[in-house]
C-alpha cells in the first residue's frame, strides 16, 4: 500500500461510486461521518475517528490492549451451561453460539483479565458486542462473578467495560437471573473496600444497565455511547413522542446526573490510573495482599438496627 | 360480565346456554334442572381439560387476565392494619408500586408489589403496573426500612415490565432497578416474593430477588415478553405463541429450572374464576415459606440468599 492508495483510494472510490465494500482490513468507514480511515491510522487512534472523534466499537481483547499495560493475562472462566433451554428461533441457539465462539475465539461475550494500568494492579472484564450483541447469558454472569472473586483474591480494583444489548433471550429466565447474580458480584468487591469502576461503552442497554453496570463506585462512559434501559424504539412507540436530541447518549446521561464523567478513549488509561490511586485506602498501600479467599467470603455480620441520627 | 379468553370460547358458549336455560326456568317455563346439571358437568369437564393443558401462550393470556386477582387484592385479603407508604423522597410517588406496613397472621411485615389496577380508572392510576424510577426507589426505601426494623418482607409481583419512557430514562430507570435488586439481596430480614400474574423482566426481579420465590400456577416469569421476543428473533410479533413456548416462561418451567422455589396451584379454570380460593392458597403458601425463615438471623439470610442466586442457572437444564 503506497501513499497514493492510502490517501486517494477512498476519495476516488466515493467519487466514482465504486462498490461500497472496501478491503475490510485496510480501510474503515466511520459510521458517524462516513469518511474513510486507513486501518493503521485507526489503530494508532484507538479506533477513534481522526476526522470527527467518533468512538467506534472495539472488541474485548482490543479494549484490554488499549487499557492495560502490555502483558495482561486472560483468565480462564468456569464452564457455563450451553443452551440450557434448547432454544430455537429461526435457527438453533446452540448453532448461533458455536458460530460466535468460533468467530470470536472466546467462550462468551465477556473476556476477563488481570493486569496493570500505569503501575496499578487491576482485574478487568470487557464485553464484546460482536459476540451475540454482548447479551447477558449464564456465561456472561459467570465471567463477572469470576472477575469479582479474582479482584477480591488479588486485592485489586475491578473495572468492567460494558457493551451489551441486554438479555440473552435464548436463555430466557436464566438470563434474567444474571441481574441479581452480577449485583452480588459488585457487592463482593465493595464489601472488601475495593473500587468497582464501570466504563459504559457503546451500546449498553437493558438488563446490563439495570444491574451491575449502574452500581459502580465511579460511572464513566465513552463519548457518544448509547446507554439506557429501554430501547429507543420501544420508548417512541410507548409515549408516541419524538425523542429529544442526544437522548440516551453518554452526554445526556452525564447531564442527568447518571454518570460521573465522559472520558475519551485516549484519556481512559490515565483517568482510571488516577482514580484507582485516589481511591486506594491508606492502609492498603503497605498492607500485604489479603489472604486468598477462593470461595465467596461470607458477608460481615449484619449490625443491629441503626436508626438515623 | 365475565371476560372470556379466545381459547375459552367453547366454555363460554356452554355457560351461556346454562344461563339461558335457567332464565326460562325462572320465568316459569318447564323445569330444565336436569338439563342444566348435565350442561354444567360438561362445562366443568371442558374447563378441566382445557386448563390441564394450557400452552405457554395461553398461560400468558391467563396471567394477564383482567379479572385475575391483583396485588392489592392479596393485600386486602391477608394484611391487617394495612398502612400504605408513599414516595421515594426525591421526586414523586409512583402508584405502580404499592408498598407499606401491616400485619400478616399477626406479625408486623413490610409489603411491596406492582399493581396493575382492576378497572379503567385504577389501571391508569397505577400506570398498568409499569413502574418508573421513583417506584423502584420507593421499593428500595421500604426494603431498607424493613431491614432496619426487622420486618419480614412480602412482595406480590405483577408487571409487564418497567415503564419505557423518556422521563423514566432521564431519571435513571436502570439505576433505580439495579439498586432495588441490590436492596432485595442485602435485606437482613426474611423475604418471600410471589409472582401472581406477569413477572416481566427487570421490572419484576427488582422486587423479587428474595429468599423464597413462589409462582402461581398460571403466572409467567420471563426476560422479555413473548411479543417482544418474537418481533426481535422471528421479526414478527405474531409469532408470540411460538416465542412463549421457546422462552420457557411458565411456572412449571421455572420450577424445573430451579429458578423459583414453589408453584402455588390455582383453582380450576384459573385464579380469575375463583379469586377467593387463589388468594387463600397464596396466603397459606407464603406463610409456609415465611415461618421457617423467621428463626434465621439477618447475616444467615443474606448469605443464603446470595448463595442461592449465585448458584442459579449454573446447572439448569430443561
Ligand atoms: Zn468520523
Amino acid at each position: 500500500m503506497n501513499w497514493i492508495s492510502e490517501w486517494a483510494l477512498p476519495k476516488i472510490k466515493t467519487l466514482f461510486g465504486a462498490p461500497r465494500e472496501v478491503p475490510e482490513n485496510l480501510w474503515h468507514k466511520c459510521p458517524a461521518c462516513e469518511q474513510m480511515v486507513f486501518h493503521r491510522d485507526l489503530e494508532r487512534n484507538l479506533h477513534v475517528c481522526p476526522h470527527c472523534g467518533h468512538h467506534m466499537r472495539v472488541g474485548a481483547r482490543q479494549r484490554l490492549d488499549y487499557t492495560l499495560d502490555e502483558g495482561w493475562q486472560r483468565i480462564e472462566l468456569p464452564k457455563a451451561p450451553q443452551d440450557p433451554l434448547r432454544f430455537r428461533d429461526q435457527r438453533r441457539y446452540v448453532d448461533r453460539l458455536r458460530e460466535a465462539q468460533a468467530k470470536g475465539g472466546q467462550e462468551d461475550a465477556v473476556v476477563v483479565a488481570h493486569g496493570v494500568i500505569e503501575g496499578n494492579r487491576v482485574v478487568a472484564a470487557a464485553f464484546d458486542f460482536s459476540f451475540m450483541g454482548g447479551s447477558m447469558s449464564a456465561g456472561v454472569g459467570e465471567a463477572l462473578v469470576t472477575a469479582a472473586r479474582l479482584a477480591v483474591l488479588q486485592d485489586s480494583p475491578l473495572i468492567v467495560f460494558t457493551a451489551s444489548g441486554g438479555a440473552r433471550m435464548q436463555e430466557g429466565a436464566i438470563s434474567l437471573m444474571q441481574m441479581p447474580r452480577t449485583v452480588i458480584a459488585t457487592r463482593m468487591v465493595k464489601e472488601v473496600g475495593l473500587p468497582f469502576i464501570v466504563v459504559l461503552c457503546d451500546p449498553t442497554t437493558g438488563g446490563v444497565t439495570a444491574s451491575f453496570a449502574m452500581l459502580g463506585d465511579i460511572q464513566i462512559a465513552e463519548p457518544g455511547a448509547m446507554i439506557g434501559f429501554a430501547g429507543a424504539r420501544v420508548i417512541e412507540q410507548t409515549v408516541r413522542e419524538k425523542l429529544p436530541e442526544g437522548f440516551q447518549r453518554a452526554e445526556y446521561l452525564l447531564a442527568h446526573g447518571i454518570l460521573d464523567m465522559v472520558v475519551k478513549r485516549s484519556e481512559m488509561r490515565a483517568t482510571l490510573a488516577r482514580l484507582i490511586g485516589l481511591l486506594r485506602l491508606p492502609e492498603r498501600e503497605t498492607a500485604p495482599a489479603a489472604e486468598p479467599m477462593l470461595t465467596l467470603a461470607p458477608p460481615a455480620p449484619a449490625e443491629g438496627p441503626t436508626p438515623a441520627a | 360480565m365475565r371476560h372470556f379468553l379466545d381459547f375459552e370460547k367453547p366454555i363460554a358458549e356452554l355457560e351461556g346456554k346454562i344461563e339461558e336455560l335457567r332464565r326460562t326456568t325462572d320465568a316459569g317455563g318447564i323445569d330444565v334442572a336436569e338439563e342444566v346439571a348435565k350442561l354444567r358437568d360438561k362445562a366443568q369437564a371442558l374447563l378441566k381439560s382445557t386448563y390441564a393443558r394450557l400452552t405457554p401462550w395461553q398461560k400468558t393470556l391467563v396471567a394477564r387476565h383482567p379479572d385475575r386477582p391483583k396485588c392489592l387484592d392479596y393485600i386486602r385479603a391477608h394484611i391487617e392494619e394495612w398502612t400504605p407508604l408513599a414516595g421515594d423522597r426525591a421526586f414523586a410517588d409512583d402508584a405502580a408500586v404499592v408498598g407499606g406496613l401491616g400485619r400478616f397472621r399477626g406479625r408486623a411485615v413490610a409489603v411491596l408489589g406492582t399493581e396493575k389496577g382492576s378497572d379503567t380508572e385504577t389501571r391508569v392510576l397505577h400506570n398498568f403496573g409499569m413502574a418508573k424510577p421513583e417506584g423502584y426507589r420507593k421499593a428500595r426505601r421500604i426494603i431498607e426500612l424493613a431491614g432496619r426494623f426487622g420486618l419480614p418482607i412480602l412482595s406480590f409481583v405483577d408487571t409487564a415490565g418497567a415503564f419505557p419512557g423518556i422521563e423514566a430514562e432521564a431519571r435513571g430507570q436502570a439505576e433505580a432497578i439495579a439498586r432495588s435488586i441490590e436492596a432485595c439481596l442485602e435485606a437482613p430480614v426474611p423475604f418471600v416474593a410471589t409472582i401472581i400474574g406477569e413477572g416481566g423482566s427487570g421490572g419484576a426481579i427488582a422486587l423479587a430477588a428474595a429468599d423464597r420465590v413462589l409462582m402461581l400456577e398460571h403466572s409467567i416469569y420471563s426476560v422479555i415478553s413473548p411479543e417482544g421476543c418474537a418481533s426481535i428473533l422471528w421479526r414478527d410479533a405474531a409469532q408470540a405463541p411460538t416465542a412463549a413456548e421457546a422462552l420457557k416462561l411458565t411456572a412449571e418451567d421455572l420450577r424445573r429450572l430451579n429458578l423459583v422455589d414453589a408453584v402455588v396451584p390455582e383453582p380450576l379454570g384459573g385464579a380469575h374464576r375463583d379469586p377467593e380460593t387463589a388468594l387463600a392458597a397464596v396466603g397459606n403458601r407464603v406463610w409456609d415459606c415465611l415461618e421457617p425463615l423467621l428463626a434465621l438471623d439477618g447475616a444467615t439470610l443474606r448469605a443464603r440468599r446470595r448463595e442461592k442466586f449465585l448458584e442459579m442457572g449454573r446447572n439448569s437444564v430443561i
